[in-house]
C-alpha cells in the first residue's frame, strides 16, 4: 500500500548544521497494516512522516501511494490519499469555523472545490451521525466554532476529520502528545476503534513505549535517521517495555532518550 | 446638516464594497493588502476613461472590476509564487499601479461631467432613492459574498487564513485561495472606485491614498458594534461601518478648527485606538480572571486544610 524506497533527506546540506534527518529508509505497508513508530529525539520519525505527507520532499529515493510514485507531488494534491493528525491539538482544525464547516472542508479530502453549497441537509446528516461515534456529544454542538473546545474534543476532531472518508493511507504524528492523561487514553481507544473498524492503513508515531507495543500489528523503532528493527505481530504480542529498550540499546549501542518519553 | 447625512449615507454604501474587500484579505485571509490604494483607482480609472470614450457605463463599471481582480492577482502571484513579503508584494502593486492607472487615464485624470453613467440617474432623483437603490445593490453583493464563502470553496478560502496547514492536508492549494482572495477582494475595491467616479463626476490618480486605512477603519467600526459572530453579520457590520464611518467623517468637516486634510490623520488614530483598545481589554481581563481563580483555589485549599 506504501512504499518508501532509499529515502534520504538531509538538512542544511552543505552547511556546519547539516544533519542527517533519514538516511536510506526502507519501508513498506502493507494493507491494513497498523505500524507504530518509536525511537529518540531526532531519530527522524517526524521527517518520515513529512516525506510521506509531502511537507518534505526527499533528497533521494522514492514514496509510493498503491503502486503511483508520488514523492514529486505537493503537500496538498497527496491529500487524495492520506489523512494526516498533527501532534498539536490546534493543527488540524479551523478554531474561527463551526465544526460543522470543519467536518464539511474534510468531507472535500482530496477533491475539487468549487462553488457547491458546503454544509448541505445530507452533509450534515452524515457528520451527526459521525459525530455520535465519538461519544463526547460534539453532535450537539455543530454550530459552535471549533475555538471554543478543549485540547481533548479538538483532538478528537480532528481525528474523525482524518479518518471518515476512509483515506488509504492515516499518519499520526505523536497525537497524543500534547494531551493529559485523561484525554490521551480518550484519544489512543477511539484511534484503536477507528482504525480497526475501518481497516485503515496507519502509521502512528509515539513516545509511549506502551501504547507503542499494545496498538497496531508492527512495530519500527528508527535511530539517526535510519529505520533500525522491525518487529512483527507474532514477536510484538508479549513483547514488555523493558525488553523493547533493551532491544534499543544493543542495536543503536546507546540508551533511548527522549525528554517527553513515557514508559508505560 | 440633514443633506450632509444623507449624502455621507450615499458615499458609505459606496464605500462599503471597498471595505468588504478589505475585509476578505484584512480579516478572512489575514493578509494586509496594501493593493487598494492602487486598486482603488484602477477600478475608476478603467470606468471613467471607457465611459468618456462612448462605452456602455455598465460594461465600463464591469471593466473595472475586472481591471481590480487583476491587479489583486498580480499581487497574490508575487506573494504566493514569487514568496515576497505580503506587506511589500501590496506596496510594490500600489507603486506600480500609480503609473499603470495614469496610462490608462492618459492623464492623472479624467473627467465624467455631463455624461450619462450608471449613477447619472440617481443624481438627478430625490436622495432617499438614490439611497435605496444603492443600499440594495450593495446588500445583493454583500449577500453574494456570503453565499460563496458558504460554498466548498470560500470554505477553503476561509480555512486558509484561518489554519492554512489544516486546508492543505485536506487537499486545497493555499497559494490558489490566496490569489483568489486578494482578487476578489481588489475586485469589490475596483469596483467601488468605479462607482464612485461616477458618482464624483471624474477620476484623479491621488484618489486612493490612504484607501487602505479608511478600510480598515470601517471593518473595526463594524466590529465594535455588531461583532463578527457569524459571516453574514461580520459583512453586515462592514457595510453599517463604511456608513457610520463616513458619518462621522462630514460631523468632523463641520467642526470648525477642523481642516479638512486633517482627516486622514483622524482615521489614523481612530484605526490605531481601535486596534489596541480590545489588546489592553484583554489583558487586563486575563489578568484579573487570572487573580480571581488564583484566589478561589486558595480558598479551596485553605478550607481543605482546616476541616483536616
Amino acid at each position: 500500500m506504501l512504499e518508501l524506497t532509499k529515502v534520504s533527506k538531509l538538512f542544511n546540506p552543505g552547511t556546519p548544521n547539516e544533519k542527517i534527518a533519514l538516511m536510506d529508509a526502507n519501508l513498506k505497508l502493507n494493507p491494513g497494516d497498523f505500524v507504530t513508530v518509536i525511537g529518540s529525539n531526532g531519530a527522524g520519525k517526524s521527517t518520515l512522516m513529512n516525506i510521506i505527507s509531502g511537507v518534505l520532499k526527499p533528497d533521494v529515493g522514492e514514496v509510493r501511494i498503491a503502486g503511483e510514485a508520488i514523492h514529486h507531488h505537493p503537500e496538498h494534491a497527496r491529500s487524495r490519499w492520506i489523512g494526516r493528525v498533527f501532534q498539536d491539538p490546534m493543527a488540524g482544525t479551523a478554531p474561527r469555523m463551526t465544526i460543522e464547516e470543519n467536518l464539511t472542508m474534510a468531507y472535500k479530502r482530496g477533491q475539487r472545490r468549487g462553488f457547491g453549497w458546503g454544509a448541505t441537509a445530507k452533509r450534515r446528516a452524515i457528520f451527526r451521525e459521525q459525530l455520535q461515534r465519538l461519544g463526547i456529544g460534539l453532535e450537539n454542538r455543530m454550530h459552535a466554532k471549533v475555538g471554543l473546545l478543549s485540547g481533548g474534543e479538538r483532538q478528537a476532531l480532528s481525528l474523525l476529520m482524518s479518518t471518515f472518508t476512509k483515506p488509504q493511507i492515516l499518519l499520526l504524528d505523536e497525537h497524543t502528545a500534547a494531551l493529559d492523561p485523561a484525554r490521551a487514553e480518550l484519544i489512543t481507544r477511539l484511534t484503536d476503534e477507528i482504525v480497526r473498524d475501518m481497516k485503515l492503513t496507519t502509521l502512528m508515531v509515539t513516545h509511549n513505549m506502551e501504547q507503542a507495543i499494545r496498538l497496531g500489528n508492527r512495530l519500527i523503532m528508527m535511530d539517526k535517521g535510519r529505520i533500525i528493527l522491525d518487529i512483527p505481530q507474532e514477536k510484538k504480542a508479549d513483547l514488555t517495555v523493558a525488553q523493547l529498550l533493551g532491544e534499543f540499546e544493543r542495536i543503536s549501542g546507546h540508551q533511548l532518550s527522549d525528554d517527553r518519553i513515557v514508559l508505560g | 446638516m440633514l443633506a450632509s447625512i444623507y449624502g455621507a449615507i450615499v458615499l458609505g454604501l459606496l464605500y462599503a464594497l471597498m471595505a468588504l474587500g478589505v475585509y476578505i484579505t484584512f480579516r478572512i485571509l489575514d493578509f494586509p493588502d496594501l493593493t487598494v490604494d492602487g486598486s482603488f483607482v484602477t477600478g475608476g480609472a478603467i470606468c471613467a476613461t471607457m465611459i468618456s470614450n462612448g462605452y456602455n457605463p455598465y460594461l465600463a463599471t464591469l471593466a473595472g472590476f475586472a481591471g481590480g481582480v487583476i491587479a489583486g492577482i498580480c499581487t497574490g502571484l508575487l506573494h504566493t509564487k514569487g514568496k515576497i513579503n505580503g506587506l511589500l508584494a501590496g506596496i510594490l502593486m500600489m507603486i506600480a499601479l500609480y503609473s499603470i492607472n495614469i496610462r490608462i487615464m492618459g492623464s492623472p485624470n479624467v473627467s465624467l461631467l455631463n455624461i450619462k453613467t450608471v449613477v447619472s440617474p440617481l443624481l438627478d432623483e430625490k436622495i432617499g432613492v438614490y439611497i435605496a437603490v444603492a443600499g440594495v445593490a450593495v446588500l445583493l453583493i454583500k449577500a453574494l459574498l456570503d453565499l460563496f464563502l458558504h460554498t466548498d470553496l470560500g470554505l477553503a478560502l476561509r480555512a486558509t487564513g484561518d489554519n492554512a496547514r489544516m486546508i492543505r492536508s485536506f487537499g486545497a492549494n493555499t497559494d490558489r485561495t490566496k490569489i483568489l482572495g486578494i482578487g476578489l477582494s481588489n475586485g469589490l475595491v475596483a469596483l467601488s472606485g468605479a462607482l464612485l467616479a461616477q458618482h464624483g463626476g471624474y477620476t484623479d490618480v491621488n484618489m486612493g491614498v490612504g484607501m487602505i486605512v479608511i478600510g480598515l477603519a470601517s471593518v473595526i467600526i463594524g466590529e465594535a458594534i455588531f461583532g463578527m459572530r457569524r459571516v453574514w453579520i461580520a459583512t453586515l457590520a462592514v457595510v453599517v461601518g463604511s456608513i457610520v464611518y463616513r458619518i462621522v467623517y462630514a460631523l468632523a468637516l463641520r467642526v470648525e478648527w477642523f481642516d479638512s486634510s486633517d482627516l486622514k490623520l483622524i482615521t489614523a488614530v481612530l484605526v490605531i485606538i481601535a486596534l489596541v483598545i480590545p489588546q489592553v481589554r484583554r489583558a487586563m481581563k486575563q489578568k484579573s480572571v487570572a487573580r480571581k481563580r488564583t484566589l478561589e483555589l486558595l480558598g479551596q485549599s485553605a478550607g481543605k486544610g482546616g476541616r483536616a
